[in-house]
């Protein structure tokens, strides 16, 4: 048989298409149920995390079950719908407009007894996209704890986001002052934002992820405006 | 080749005298990129390991069979395939290290080495020989990329496997890590300290 003609050429690469297509669709389908389950234990951890629990890896399912007491999604006007906020796609709804997105909310009861309000936020850093949650005391205006996550920012430089050091800063800082709702602002450290609102130091060599995480609070805090100003007036 | 070939050559070679990096000088772009820590640097090492090996076992296998023309493309369909069962499996089984690596498994299927590996060794040797070529240059790959990133993550990060070994004492009198060392041109500057090094101290490799 001509291994060089054409027909041999054609057959070959459609044979070997279809034996590596095979091997990765089974490959993939194998193993779906075990990655969706990873992914959605660490989406757990991470939420656990901005209340600053931090469970063992065995006891992330379990821990997620005793101390989220309940998951609701809200709109702009601060209305509660039923629905299981752990499905929202955060990233899809980040880009919507404000009046139209599921703004999903987590509900964290911890040990002695004070609930804490869990919200997603979802931007863009420099490589790809970052998220986070952040876990609002019940009077809807104090940062109790917050989470940071990147997919491929610099090692050493935007991923510290990511690390104590920096998410640690926004503890105690007030999303709303004086009645009115004013993001966290990022800025270098040693300056100060113009606007009077609560700051925290930016990375330094990493000021577009510091940057983006600035907006991506904006961005995904402002629409529950409502529903923190409903929570603080309570 | 006619000639016949020491498998122990084959599998030690790689390691020194014709390391893929530093010799060879290829697969430099994922030297950048992933040691700016000394964990990924490892997984992403064992990681080449794994596709080097079967790739070049598979296309061992199949290289008679190979119509020329389109022997590249052959050879990365493999590699490509090999790269996304890895990082599936490390979806499934290593989740937090697979979130580290991210891009950079995908990635393996541009790395020069691979396809240097197959083009010049799997397309002509048995499969076995093969084998061992695949972990001999993996294994060289792997050793320069814990070199790099040993240096990189001490002495930029003042930790190694992230844990802290720059004693807090030294922060205290003044000392600060070198954050140029986390920086992609400084893995550069690392790997051309060893080529200096390995070229002083290796006659043979060094040009007139």
């Amino acid at each position: 048989m001509n291994k060089q003609s054409n027909t041999y050429t054609i057959i070959y690469i459609i044979v070997l298409a279809a034996i590596v297509g095979a091997a990765l669709a089974f490959t993939s389908l194998s193993l779906r149920e075990r990655q969706q389950q990873n992914a959605d234990l660490d989406k757990m951890a991470q939420i656990l995390a901005s209340a600053r629990l931090t469970p063992a890896k065995g006891d992330v399912a379990a821990d997620f079950d005793k101390y989220i007491v309940g998951q609701f999604i809200t709109n702009t006007a601060g209305e509660k719908t039923e629905g299981n906020a752990f499905d929202v796609n955060v990233d899809a709804q980040s880009k919507l407009k404000d009046s139209e997105r599921k703004l999903p909310v987590f509900v964290c009861r911890l040990d002695d007894g004070s609930e804490k309000y869990i919200l997603p936020v979802y931007g863009a850093g420099l490589w790809g996209p970052i998220w986070g949650y952040i876990a609002i005391d019940s009077d809807g205006a104090t940062i109790y704890g917050a989470y940071f996550a990147h997919q491929g920012e610099t090692p050493g430089l935007g991923a510290e986001i990511a690390k104590p050091p920096f998410s640690s800063q926004f503890e105690g800082k007030h999303i709303i002052k004086n009645g009115e709702f004013v993001p966290v602002a990022v800025v270098k450290a040693g300056q100060k934002p113009t606007g009077g609102e609560d700051y925290v130091d930016g990375v330094s060599g990493g000021t577009i992820t510091s940057k983006g995480v600035a907006s991506m609070l904006d961005n995904c805090l402002a629409p529950y405006r409502s529903f923190l100003k409903n929570l603080s007036n309570n | 080749m006619a000639e016949k070939i020491s498998l122990k050559s084959v599998l030690f070679n790689p390691l020194s005298e014709n390391n893929p990096v530093v010799v060879q000088v290829l697969g430099i772009c994922s030297v950048l990129a992933v040691t700016a820590k000394l964990e990924p640097a490892i997984v992403m090492g064992l990681s080449v390991i794994a596709v080097l090996a079967f790739s070049n076992v598979i296309i061992s296998l199949i290289r008679n069979t190979i119509p020329t023309s389109i022997r590249i493309i052959v050879q990365l369909v493999v590699v490509a395939g090999l790269v996304v069962i890895v990082d599936q499996l490390l979806k499934a089984y290593a989740y937090d290290v697979s979130k580290q690596l991210s891009v950079f498994i995908g990635l393996i299927i541009t790395n020069c080495i691979l396809m240097g590996r197959l083009e010049a060794f799997a397309m002509a040797n048995k499969p076995w020989p093969s084998f061992l070529d695949g972990i001999g240059n993996g294994l060289g790959y792997t050793i320069i990329l814990v070199i790099v990133a040993f240096f990189r993550e001490l002495l930029g990060s003042g930790t190694l496997l992230g844990y802290q070994v720059v004693p807090d004492s030294f922060y205290e009198a003044g000392y600060v890590n070198n954050g140029l060392m986390i920086l992609p041109p400084m893995a550069l500057i690392v790997v051309a300290c060893i080529i200096w090094f390995q070229r002083s101290r290796n006659k043979d490799l060094q040009e007139p």
